[in-house]
């Protein structure tokens, strides 16, 4: 049996190795350095400043009046709740389309797989404005979706799929399936076939075999998936803003709003802090809950 | 018809049983890539409602793009800024992901995923954060802050990409290299990194299309001679549809989707 | 390929700590200039680590590493001057052949048409000249090994290490390249550290070898001393098969079942000890009893044929058991064996080996 490890030896060269070590240690994780400093510059200070901007009142001195209105207003929570609402069925109604597909990539042979996936990733590199754009120009009342309805004799008026929350919707569905359907489809290729055979050699059938094995396993990479996308709908932007019309009104786009309409960086900056603390939290519960840098791929 | 009945996966489930799935998967397909390529004809349609099939091909709407001097100031201005970026993050990014993957620090893991969090985070944050401070600084509409700002937004794609292309990399070839004389610094350039160009390369694009295709910190960050394609964009979305956007969507959908090729014929050559 | 001037390694008190297990605990061993020295242990025994710190790549806790008379335990490893083979060959597969092997020179500033003679000079070396212009996916595994090798001789290294460069090979391949790497040692001279978990091949191979297990040296000796007269119970486990037997001790005689004992070499070490048997040296006495061997009686058990040898386990009358290894020749008394049978072995003093009991 090895020898438990006890005080720490100081044999010969010992202070000096230990310096040495040290200094490539640091030296190494210096290499890092200027990526931190732009985060620094760009990312942390900006987001600290404006959370002192956030406790600056109108008349110029300390106050919690931003955050006392935004508590207060019912047009707030009315925010709030639309964009909670919004990011709730987006991720649901992900998850319901997203795990078929990814599923069913999954099993393809890898030729197979690699092609269908560019059905994924073809959307994922387009621009988001673009992508949102299309679903604009296809659901408008003139779209081709109203078009091609009217004619096959579905509904008699162009009905009005855009410039409201079912608009919003779709396109921010489009836009975010391939953000649950790529880190929920590298988690079901790690699942190995050995535990579906398993099952159904102890007598399980094919449903069976899925629902009582291969979906639990799953689990980890679609709460992963899920996680990503309610967090980037949260602070979604462009999308409700185009396809909202107006009477969808999300968090991002009351802070812009407070800025370029009002001026008002107070309420501006109360908001999007609020809007980051939920963030952070969210990530933070879940990162309990699942290994969130294994995910992201972290540094070992 | 063969085929349906034969075996389909690990528990011998056939094709036939399976056929729904590959119905759904097939419509969810198609859903993703139809809207993105219906622009493309459409955008060659001559009416103003841009019909699928155009009744009348036209290419007023490109006419439109290459004549406008606004449009094409705003796309020489995205450009500048891709390619700025570009040349900006990749090397702080590969830096980072090399020194936190071999540093052995107990501060590595966690600085990894603080640098990876600007894509977590809503992007209105920092880009009203950006804004404040250039407004301070006078430094609004200008390309540098741009460039700055997007650089942060690229930066986790490029440490995620070459972080993976790290950690399925034989380092003993880097070791050997070091046995035979070289320095940490020689062995990385003359044997490290070309065997992970390929995901270099990659996180390089990507960090270009970051760049060219975002909108919200080029809203309130770049304006006037310096506005960006996508806020003018952005703009005239907000307006009215003005179908030269189909136009210019094309065109972006195109380089796109070159850009996505390019990277994955890299990265199937690897050697 | 000109004989180098080898160098002799000192390593003094190399300790290296991985948390709450010592992977290196204190190991002094001193390495001849010209020697070929291997580190022979089972998995997680420190061999590789201690190999790892020769090359500069794990920096132990305490310690000194001398080459010659330099302290180099602080030096980096570029600039170390030693040779390496890796287990998997490392070889950089965005080069040649000639590119790989031509890569130190490079670092060296050697000039060009000096390197493209030494290169080729250095795959004749290997047998493996005018492979140059390969590419390294073309190769086989042998072949990579081999250019592994001329990559790390050909700037002349007075110090060649390798990790178990032959483990990823097939066994005939393997046994092939064991001679030719004991012939290439020989031709060139270098002092060579050579970290294995075979030990067929360390007996094959080595001047001496050094039994590591948990960080320490259980044993230092040439291949003839570890396997006749190992020194503890792990390097006679470990090296080779053998069966422990319990002995009485008075003094300085030993005795077995009554039996005084007759031994080679007096026991090392005071306190209690074990009898070591090795399976080959026990031989089946039939007829008249010979003068001068040990003698043990029993009944055999268990007969198992394995091809070019048959293992008997064989009972004796105190109850312990041990086990006979032969060769199957016809005709001889093991040949005429059968289970159940009453045997006589017997045992030369010189193979009757004492090792301190350890509870």
């Amino acid at each position: 049996m090895a020898r438990p490890a006890t005080i720490p030896d100081d044999g010969p060269n010992a202070a000096l190795l230990r310096r040495d070590a040290l200094r490539e240690r640091r030296a190494l994780l210096g290499l890092a350095s200027p990526a931190v400093v732009l985060l620094m510059v760009v990312m942390v200070l900006p987001v600290g400043w404006l959370f002192y901007l956030s406790l600056i009142g109108e008349g110029g001195g300390f106050s919690m009046e931003n955050y006392a209105r935004m508590l207060e207003s019912k047009a707030y929570g009315r925010i709030f709740m639309t964009t909670f609402h919004v990011s709730f069925l987006t991720t649901g109604i992900c998850i319901l389309l997203g795990y078929p597909l990814a599923y069913f990539l999954s099993q393809l042979p890898p030729r197979a797989a690699t092609l269908c996936m560019l059905t994924v990733l073809l959307p994922f590199w387009t621009s988001l404005l673009v992508r949102t754009y299309a679903w604009l120009a296809l659901l408008q009342r003139q779209g081709l979706v109203n078009t091609w309805a009217i004619d096959l004799g579905l509904w008699d008026t162009p009905v009005a799929l855009v410039h409201n929350l079912n608009g919003t919707l779709i396109g921010m569905v489009h836009i975010m399936l391939p953000f649950l359907v790529l880190p929920l489809y590298a988690a079901m290729k790690a699942i190995s076939g050995d535990y579906t055979r398993a099952a159904a050699n102890l007598g399980a059938g094919p449903t069976q075999a899925f629902w009582h094995v291969f979906f639990p396993l799953s689990l980890p990479g679609l709460f992963a998936g899920a996680l990503i996308v309610f967090v980037l709908c949260l602070g979604f932007f462009v999308t409700p803003a185009v396809l909202g019309g107006g009477k969808v009104i999300m968090v991002s786009m009351q802070i812009t709003n407070n800025i370029e309409l009002f001026f008002n960086w107070g309420a501006a900056s109360a908001l999007g802090v609020v809007l980051l603390a939920i963030t952070l939290l969210i990530l933070f519960a879940a990162s309990r809950l699942l290994r969130l840098d294994a995910v992201l791929g972290g540094g070992h | 018809m063969g085929w349906l009945d034969r075996p389909a996966g690990d528990t011998q489930i056939t094709h036939r049983q399976r056929l729904w799935l590959y119905v759904v998967a097939g419509v969810i397909m198609v859903l993703l890539v139809a809207p993105t390529v219906i622009v493309i004809p459409m955008s060659f349609s001559a009416s103003q409602y841009l019909e699928f099939p155009p009744r009348e091909w036209s290419l007023r709407w490109y006419e439109n793009y290459f004549g406008a001097p606004e449009w094409m100031q705003a796309t020489a201005t995205s450009l500048k800024a891709g390619v700025l970026t570009m040349l900006v993050a990749t090397p702080i990014g590969t830096m980072a992901a090399y020194g936190l993957h071999v540093s052995g620090h107990w501060l590595a893991r966690h600085l990894f995923i603080l640098l990876v969090t600007p894509i977590m985070i809503p992007v209105i944050l920092i880009a009203i954060g950006v804004f404040y401070a250039l407004v301070q600084f006078r430094m609004v509409n200008s390309l540098s802050g741009l460039v700055v700002a997007h650089s942060i937004l690229a930066l986790p794609l490029v440490l995620i990409i070459v972080g993976a292309a790290l950690k399925s990399y034989d380092f003993n070839q880097e070791l050997a290299a070091r046995s035979l004389g070289a320095s940490r610094l020689k062995a990385f350039l003359t044997v490290t990194l070309p065997q992970i160009r390929f995901s270099v390369i990659t996180a390089a694009l990507l960090a270009f299309l970051t760049s060219f295709d975002e909108v919200i910190v080029a809203m309130f960050v770049s304006g006037g001679d310096n506005s960006t394609l996508t806020r003018n964009m952005f703009n005239a979305l907000r307006d009215q549809i003005d179908p030269t956007i189909a136009a210019i969507s094309t065109i972006m959908i195109v380089v796109s989707s070159t850009a996505l090729i390019l990277a994955q014929v890299f990265g199937r050559a690897k050697t | 390929m000109p004989g180098t001037d080898a160098l002799p390694i000192t390593i003094t008190a190399i300790t290296k700590r991985y948390g709450e297990v010592f992977a290196l605990d204190g190991i002094d061993l001193a390495i001849r200039s010209g020697e070929f020295m291997t580190l022979l242990g089972p998995s997680g025994s420190g061999k590789t680590t201690l190999l790892m710190a020769l090359a500069g790549f794990t920096r132990p806790d305490s310690g000194s590493i001398r080459f010659g008379d330099r302290e180099i335990v602080l030096t980096p490893p570029h600039q170390r001057d030693v040779g390496m083979v890796f287990q998997n060959y490392a070889l950089f597969p965005h080069m040649t052949v000639a590119g790989n092997v031509g890569y130190p020179l490079k670092l060296r500033k050697v000039a060009r048409a000096e390197i493209a003679t030494r290169v080729e000079q250095a795959l004749e070396t290997v047998q493996l000249g005018g492979y140059g212009a390969r590419r390294v996916d073309q190769l086989s595994g042998g072949q990579k090994q081999r250019v592994a090798l001329a990559r790390a001789i050909v700037f002349g290294p007075r110090i060649l290490l390798m990790d178990e460069p032959l483990s990823a090979l097939d066994k005939k391949l393997r046994e092939h390249m064991q001679i030719e790497l004991r012939h290439l040692h020989e031709k060139l001279g270098m002092t060579t550290v050579y970290v294995t978990h075979d030990q067929r091949e360390a007996l094959t191979m080595s001047d001496r070898i050094a039994v590591i297990n948990h960080g320490r040296l259980m044993q230092l000796d040439t291949p003839r001393v570890i396997y006749d007269r190992p020194a503890n119970r792990f390097v006679a486990d470990f090296v080779g098969e053998s069966t422990f037997l319990p002995v009485d001790r008075s003094g300085e005689s030993v005795s077995f079942a009554g039996r005084q004992l007759r031994v080679g070499a007096p026991p090392a070490s005071a306190g209690a000890l074990l009898l070591m048997i090795r399976p080959e040296r026990l031989a089946v006495i039939e007829g008249k009893m010979p003068e001068g061997l040990n003698l043990f009686e029993g009944r055999v058990r268990e007969l198992v044929y394995q091809g070019d040898t048959a293992l008997a386990a064989v009972a004796l009358a105190d109850g312990t058991e041990v086990a006979v290894r032969s060769g199957t020749r016809s005709g001889t008394a093991f040949d005429r064996l059968a289970v159940g049978a009453a045997v006589v072995l017997g045992l030369h003093p010189d193979d009757t080996v004492l090792i301190p009991y350890e509870g």
